[in-house]
């Protein structure tokens, strides 16, 4: 399907304000605390058609809980969502038509074929039977399952079976996809392939929501990215503006380990007035945000070696999507 | 029509996935001839109190009990081929659709009752050499209640399955609630050999009611109030675990 121009009323294709879910904890009565759970604190999102967006966070930020709350499958407790024109809350039927979803597992039978599978598919969304056939076929052929697509899918590889999930979620050419951690213990081939499908699934005018604790995938693959944390969305924007927000470059220190030399190193440098932040990274290393890491390279390199300190390797970097999220939250996501 | 239609797709599925499972088939028939031919022969004394005289006496009131053993027990435990498909996402990939949530139940119980049915029908010609007589129509006016019945406990085991904390829950829960259906709807043994306060216990039990019901039109007594009012509690008990259980399939959530 060729780009179509949307209709500026639908140009924004999924809108929520305040979506929140909480669950209740199953022992905390003898505990005393509060039982219950806040797992989504109020998610405001506005993403717009032909887009691919990520939330990006941690385990148990609240990502698939917000997913699934999008996809239909759990209920909120509050707040509002448009999806492609559909009411969330009162006309989750008119969403289900609307959306494809992928769950992090997948879900495909292992005694059945991937054909099998993606017939029934197309069936449950309403097709005949001679449609649905045609729709199995021109997916196989999309998604280039033709080779294994008529084998039982427990013969997959972890790749195959990834495909045939994402190829079973777009069968009925949903307006919106939503992908579910969806390279999670994948090879880099394989996990190349499906961002491959992904991105040709945005230039045949679909919407793609992906969540992700991998910085590289919401860095390479999403044009926007919600960083989700506890629940909230603590930063939004394009990866490329929200490194830019980490204020110019990052310069990694790397000192001997023990003996306090970091400690002692952090001292000297913390006045310096082009340091903007610092942070300690591993053992004996530091992380510098700064504005020019070039420039600054020798000035620092003074300020410890008039104190009697020699790092044994400075690095710049380009600030990544991990400290925006070190920025927002204090934590490294690699950490957490 | 769209759930019927709904229906069937689940239907078809499931059904051709229990061809895909032969050692399941070859289970479900060797079972039951077990009970027929290493049970049946010890039942023409011990039913001597039903006025059974001969074995096709003690066929007529056994098999029908045995027909109801099997929906109890081979119903209550298809719960945990739902299990499997909870865990694999199918069912989650299935609710994000708009199927109806009514057919994803009803397809899944239907299969088990197919399934059930075939059991049945073995059972009854392997017990006609044996000397048991029944008329086709009494015959099917059984498998009618037979059907509701394994419609029933599919329904009551899958929804077990969707409220059950744990996988490993769900065997000793199935078994806490069959163990006394069946004893108590005088499946093994007639509850005419029971004290008084069991027969009393017995008639709170549905499946009592089921058992008599079949019983009666097995000796050919169709116009026995045991018929009606056995398919009189069936019905309304399959409707009531059906309408449990489909409100479970739609709003919870694994």
């Amino acid at each position: 399907m060729p780009w179509q121009p949307i209709p500026v009323r639908e140009f924004r294709l999924i809108e929520t304000t305040g979506l929140r879910k909480s669950y209740r904890k199953k022992t905390t009565r003898r505990s005393g605390e509060d039982p219950t759970v806040d797992a989504v604190r109020g998610i405001d999102l506005s993403v717009a058609a032909g887009e691919i967006y990520g939330f990006l966070g941690p385990n148990g930020a609240g990502k698939t809980t917000t997913l699934r709350m999008l996809a239909t499958l759990i209920r909120p407790d509050g707040g509002r969502a448009r999806i492609a024109g559909a009411d969330l809350f009162t006309d989750p039927a008119g969403v289900r038509r609307r959306i494809g979803y992928v769950a992090q597992g997948g879900g495909t039978t292992d005694n059945v074929s991937a054909r099998e599978e993606l017939v029934l598919q197309a069936r449950m969304y309403g097709a005949g039977k001679p449609r649905a056939v045609r729709a199995a076929e021109d997916a196989l052929k999309a998604f280039e399952l033709g080779e294994f697509g008529d084998r039982p899918c427990v013969t997959y590889s972890g790749g195959q079976r990834r495909r045939v999930d994402i190829a079973l979620g777009v069968i009925h050419q949903p307006r919106v996809l939503f992908l579910d951690e969806p390279t999670v213990g994948l090879d880099p081939a394989s996990r190349a392939h499906v961002w491959a499908e992904v991105r040709r699934l945005r230039t045949e005018g679909m919407t793609v929501v992906v969540t992700t604790h991998y910085l590289d995938e919401a860095d390479a693959l999403c044009d926007r990215v919600a960083i989700v944390d506890h629940g909230r969305v603590v930063a939004e924007g394009t990866p490329e503006a929200l490194k830019r927000e980490i204020s110019g470059d990052v310069v990694l220190v790397g000192l001997d380990a023990g003996e306090g030399a970091a400690e002692r190193a952090a001292r000297v440098l913390r006045p310096q007035p082009y340091l903007h932040r610092l942070e300690p990274d591993g053992d004996g290393g530091l992380r510098l945000y700064l504005d020019d890491g070039a420039a600054a390279i020798p000035q620092l390199l003074r300020a410890l070696d008039a104190s009697g300190l020699t790092p044994g390797t400075v690095q710049l970097q380009r600030p990544s999507l991990d400290d925006v999220f070190l920025a927002r939250t204090g934590r490294s996501l690699r950490q957490s | 029509m769209k759930l019927a239609r709904d229906t069937w797709l689940v239907f078809q599925r499931q059904l051709l996935l229990m061809i895909r499972t032969p050692v399941w088939i070859a289970v479900g028939i060797i079972q039951p001839v077990f009970y027929l031919l290493l049970f049946a022969p010890l039942l023409k004394k011990v039913l001597a109190p039903d006025g059974a005289s001969s074995y096709a006496d003690a066929y007529q009131v056994y098999v029908p009990g045995l027909l109801a053993v099997l929906c109890i027990f081979g119903g209550l435990f298809t719960g945990f081929s739902l299990l499997g498909e909870l865990k694999a996402g199918i069912i989650e990939r299935s609710r994000v659709t708009p199927v109806s949530r009514l057919a994803l139940l009803l397809g899944r119980a239907l299969r088990e009752m197919v399934a059930l049915l075939v059991q049945a029908v073995l059972i009854t010609l392997i017990a006609l050499p044996f000397g048991l007589r029944v008329s086709p129509l009494n015959l099917l006016l059984a498998y009618l209640l037979l059907g509701l019945l394994a419609l029933m406990t599919s329904a009551i085991s899958y929804g077990i399955a969707l409220m059950v904390p744990t996988d490993a829950a769900m065997a000793p829960v199935v078994n806490t609630i069959a163990q006394p259906i069946a004893l108590l709807s005088g499946v093994l043994l007639p509850l005419t050999l029971a004290p008084d306060w069991l027969q009393q216990l017995a008639r709170w039990n549905p499946f009592y009611w089921a058992v008599e019901g079949m019983r009666a039109l097995f000796s050919g007594h169709a116009g026995d109030s045991a018929v009606w009012q056995g398919l009189l509690v069936v019905v309304v008990m399959t409707a009531l675990a059906v309408y449990w259980s489909a409100r479970l399939f739609s709003t919870r959530v694994r």
